[in-house]
């Protein structure tokens, strides 16, 4: 519900990510990785980005998403696996203290420029 | 014990923004070539703007020695009737504040000020009808408070069980109400929420004689989404079971304060 302020989040960091030497080009594609625990519905983020960057040094570029499984560790023995279900109790030895390597996850992490033909 | 799910987090956040700096306009830390496009790493939280102001209004409730509890669920489970039982027993012996988040209306506030506690109203629609409060909003609230006149801060969310798991407010602590009346699958349906809070109210169980609902299967989906969080079932209506609820709240309060 809230994909309209993520995509003006994403084109504030994009925008402040181009470096000076390319200052005016234009961005091709932003890379995003979105955990499958993240509040973020991608049809409805990809149709506020197009609207969104509208104008802006992001307009046209293709938004990538990178959706991240969720990966928990067990504190208590370290068993690593990928959580299918939202259960969140080591299989192995039932320990509920969890690291959660992966799944929250709504990151930049990188954008691509397009040369000058 | 209140804090593993904001440790949890904070963990996160320093490892994806620590090391970036606010160098927004400054080098990237590295760059690779591609047929037709030079790829710029980034590596940053979208809600990073949120999450440096969050960590600001921490260290201010911090210093001001103030707990201050989240309080978010669906449209409709009584945050509001559970909130205004619950101040009637904490007062005066804590001293409490609300900020109370709406799309529109004061109605909650009008509410909640009976109480005599001092209540700021939120009405997102001056932020383009939000759904959720974020870290900003609720530092420009604080505006409106003194809080070295309080103990216990207590956010009532935007009635909504998606959106506002996601955003960081300073919070010490979070907690999910979940009434009967909506059905025991909720949990299932909105992981993130529960997994995110550290306590949860099953509210409106006076209405259980006449439901089909299940209460043994909300408590076990519950405690698969989040082991060992405390569940206490209340009527916010009669103040059935709210004595373990007011404990938890007093302990987690006296836990903050100076020793």
């Amino acid at each position: 519900m809230h994909e309209m302020g993520i995509a003006l989040e994403i084109i504030d960091i994009a925008t402040a990510s181009i470096p000076a030497d390319l200052a005016g080009s234009k961005v091709a594609r932003v890379n995003l990785a979105v955990g499958q625990l993240s509040a973020i519905v991608p049809d409805s983020l990809q149709f506020c980005f197009s609207i969104v960057s509208k104008d802006t040094a992001l307009e046209g570029a293709e938004l990538v998403i990178d959706t991240r499984p969720v990966v928990a560790v067990c504190k208590a023995c370290g068993h690593r696996w990928t959580v299918g279900k939202p259960v969140f109790t080591c299989p192995v030895c039932e320990g509920s203290d969890l690291t959660l390597e992966s799944g929250r996850e709504l990151d930049i992490t990188s954008i691509e420029i397009a040369e000058e033909a | 014990m209140f804090l593993s799910n904001r440790n949890a987090k904070a963990l996160h956040h320093s490892h994806f923004h620590k090391p970036q700096g606010k160098e927004a306009g400054g080098a990237p830390a590295m760059e690779r070539q591609r047929s037709g496009t030079r790829e710029i790493q980034v590596v940053r939280r979208v809600l990073d703007a949120n999450d440096i102001m969050a960590d600001r209004n921490r260290q201010r409730f911090q210093a001001e020695q103030v707990f201050v509890l989240n309080m978010m669920s669906s449209p409709g489970s009584g945050k509001t009737t559970t909130l205004q039982k619950t101040l009637a027993r904490l007062m005066p012996e804590i001293r409490c504040a609300v900020i109370v988040g709406d799309i529109c209306t004061t109605n909650d506030a009008d509410r909640l000020a009976a109480s005599g506690a001092p209540v700021v109203q939120i009405n997102t629609d001056e932020f383009g009808g939000d759904c959720h409060l974020a870290a900003h909003v609720i530092e420009k609230a604080l505006g409106g408070l003194d809080l070295s006149a309080i103990d216990l801060l207590i956010v009532e969310n935007i009635g909504n069980l998606v959106c506002p798991a996601e955003f960081d407010i300073g919070e010490d602590a979070r907690v999910v109400v979940l009434s009967v009346t909506e059905g025991e699958d909720k949990p299932a349906k909105y992981p993130l929420m529960f997994r995110e809070c550290d306590v949860a109210l099953l509210n409106k169980i006076d209405l259980l004689p006449y439901l089909d609902f299940d209460r043994q299967l909300a408590i076990d989906t519950l405690g698969e989404i989040h082991p060992h969080m405390p569940i206490f079932e209340i009527s916010a209506k009669t103040e059935a079971g709210f004595e373990p609820w007011l404990a938890w709240i007093r302990d987690a309060v006296r836990a903050k304060l100076p020793a």
